[in-house]
């Protein structure tokens, strides 16, 4: 299929959500917590996974299970094929232009910090910037530091409004000549903001810097094609998209990965090894050193085909409608403030209770059976940026319903009770 | 309901509302520590006027949780007035208490931080008040934290 017609395709897909026979494809949702049901609201920290996931594990380790690439035997084959049939569908999901262009890491953070020590130190000298925005997750900041502190380039900031936005005009005036690298968040996992990523790379582009866009939290909720967006690098975690802990990808444009350096050596990465001089193989093995997670690529393989037949588009409506309602729902709390409003989000909520530290939040929601993330999110500045020390935060995937955003809402009141 | 009370106790609500001690660094104090959990974000300083052997005068300053914050102002009103002896087997009381390594001692009405051990997430916020005192008392000057990652790691790790 063509690139064109993929997305054709994938926006036509639009049929509702069945989300009673979405539910009923996870079966760690039908538990109770302390005494309640789970209602389960920390997927920006990791998602649930699918039956079709689970055995697709199962059935690997219980049939499969060989290593790849360098047997002759039937389960060497057989692990191979879906190991790289799981890179061909990884390849389709973000409409890269070849299989050769994923490189299999154990997750976002790995990528990022891949691209920092390869591609950044074969390529950044003293006074050349890095561009991060303020609202990056610590993996897309200390990477970079350590880069800079490695090759003396520096880091600059993009600030952000106090909707959470990035200030547009900030980024085109600190997106000189000197602009090497610049990081971008597709989606930030503390404030739910969605970056214009499309026209902040095309901004990018023009200045002659390279962009590496941390996916982690929009690869599981919004359609992406890095052809489109014309990034250098799109990074994203398996189990934030309903796959496997322990995988993840790195995309990067075929021509920047051939002349990058190897990451890690190894085993797979090698094509001649000799005392003297070893000659490295190509990408996107030249990057993939040692046996590689294969139960975890097949399991990020069986997600992306379970993300595919309920479509992209029919879980961003359902993911949005959630966000709606859930914005309306604590808005309506008396003392909630809402820390992130940006126009455009993701199923992120945010907020601080007036008088109530989160943590507190957490333990009381908690024990009526709703599990939310509070603490700094590793997204420290921030906190700072906002001035709290941390935030509660309920973040929403496709098996969550306007019932369970009640159910916080009502967990919620319980907070207000005992500290009434 | 009634066991979500037995962690925020009237009294520990009253302490986070009102907590005492707070904002003081006493005169003429002697001993002073910081503490800090990275991964909550909870943060105290805690000054004492150590004289003869005897806390005479406590205070803290800083932010946390409700937990943490009672546990600070409960423990500052109950080492003043004691020996450091005195308060090192407090200390022990409360810290077998809330996290059942060792007995739990004679405390009081320290009694009413019991409910915390029963929520092994929060057993770091109410002890850290109490490690940082100690470590005020011992002249430590690195700052003190109670998120041991290994086996409560419970807060903060993943995004």
């Amino acid at each position: 299929m063509s690139a064109a017609r993929e997305i054709v395709a994938r926006e036509t897909h639009s049929t509702a959500l069945d989300v009673a026979q979405v539910r009923a494809d996870f079966p760690v949702l039908h538990q109770q917590v302390r005494g309640r049901p789970l209602v389960y609201l920390d997927n920006a920290a990791t998602t649930q996974k699918p039956r079709a996931v689970i055995e697709a594990l199962d059935r690997y380790y219980r049939h499969d299970n060989a290593n790849v690439h360098r047997g002759v035997h039937a389960l060497s084959a057989r692990a191979t094929a879906a190991f790289e049939g799981a890179r061909a569908k990884v390849k389709s999901f973000i409409n890269a232009r070849s299989a050769r262009e994923i490189v299999f890491v154990r997750g976002a953070t790995e990528a990022i910090n891949l691209v920092a020590q390869s591609w950044g130190r074969a390529n950044l000298k003293p006074d050349d910037e890095i561009l991060l925005m303020e609202h990056e997750h610590h993996s897309n900041i200390v990477p970079w530091q350590m880069l800079c502190e490695q090759t003396g380039a520096r880091l600059k900031v993009v600030p952000i409004d106090d909707a959470g936005e990035v200030r547009l005009d900030e980024y085109e005036r600190l997106l000189t000549g000197r602009v090497k690298l610049v990081g971008m968040t597709h989606c930030s996992n503390a404030l739910g903001t969605i970056n214009p990523v499309a026209q902040m790379i095309r901004s990018a582009r023009a200045a002659g810097a390279r962009v590496l866009v941390d996916g982690a939290q929009a690869a599981a909720h919004l359609p992406v094609d890095v052809q489109a967006l014309d990034c250098d690098f799109y990074v994203f975690s398996g189990h934030k998209l309903y796959a496997p802990t322990g995988i993840g990808v790195l995309y990067g444009k075929a021509e920047l990965l051939e002349a990058m350096p190897p990451y890690q050596g190894g085993g797979e990465m090698i094509k001649v090894v000799s005392f003297e001089k070893s000659v490295y193989t190509d990408i996107p093995y030249k990057f993939e050193a040692g046996t590689p997670h294969i139960a975890g690529a097949i399991g990020l393989g069986a997600a992306i085909d379970y993300l595919k037949d309920l479509g992209l588009g029919a879980i961003e409506r359902h993911e949005q409608d959630l966000l709606a309602y859930a914005t309306r729902a604590l808005a309506d709390v008396p003392g909630v403030r809402l820390i992130g409003t940006a126009r455009h989000k993701a199923a992120i909520v945010s907020f601080a209770l007036a008088g109530v530290h989160p943590h507190d939040i957490g333990t009381i929601v908690d024990h009526e059976g709703v599990a939310i993330r509070v603490g700094h999110h590793c997204a420290m500045p921030v906190m700072r940026r906002f001035g709290v020390p941390a935030t509660a935060r309920a973040s929403f995937a496709l098996y969550n319903t306007r019932a369970e955003v009640d159910a916080l809402v009502a967990a919620l009141h319980k907070v207000k009770e005992v500290f009434r | 309901m009634s066991d979500l009370r037995a962690l925020y106790e009237e009294v520990i609500l009253d302490h986070n509302r009102h907590p005492r001690n707070f904002l003081k660094n006493p005169p003429g104090a002697t001993h002073h520590a910081h503490g800090f959990n990275p991964l909550c974000g909870d943060e105290f300083s805690i000054h004492l006027k150590v004289e003869d052997g005897v806390v005479r005068d406590a205070g803290f300053e800083g932010a946390g949780c409700a937990i943490s914050t009672a546990s600070a102002s409960l423990m500052t009103e109950a080492v003043k007035g004691k020996t450091v002896a005195e308060v090192e087997a407090l200390f022990r009381g409360v810290h077998g208490m809330l996290t059942h390594e060792g007995p739990a001692g004679e405390v009081g009405k320290l009694a009413v931080l019991a409910g915390v051990q029963e929520y092994p997430m929060r057993v770091k916020c109410a002890t850290l008040a109490w490690h940082t005192m100690r470590a005020a008392l011992e002249q430590r000057a690195e700052t003190v934290t109670t998120e041991d990652p290994i086996p409560n790691c419970g807060v903060g790790h993943a995004s």
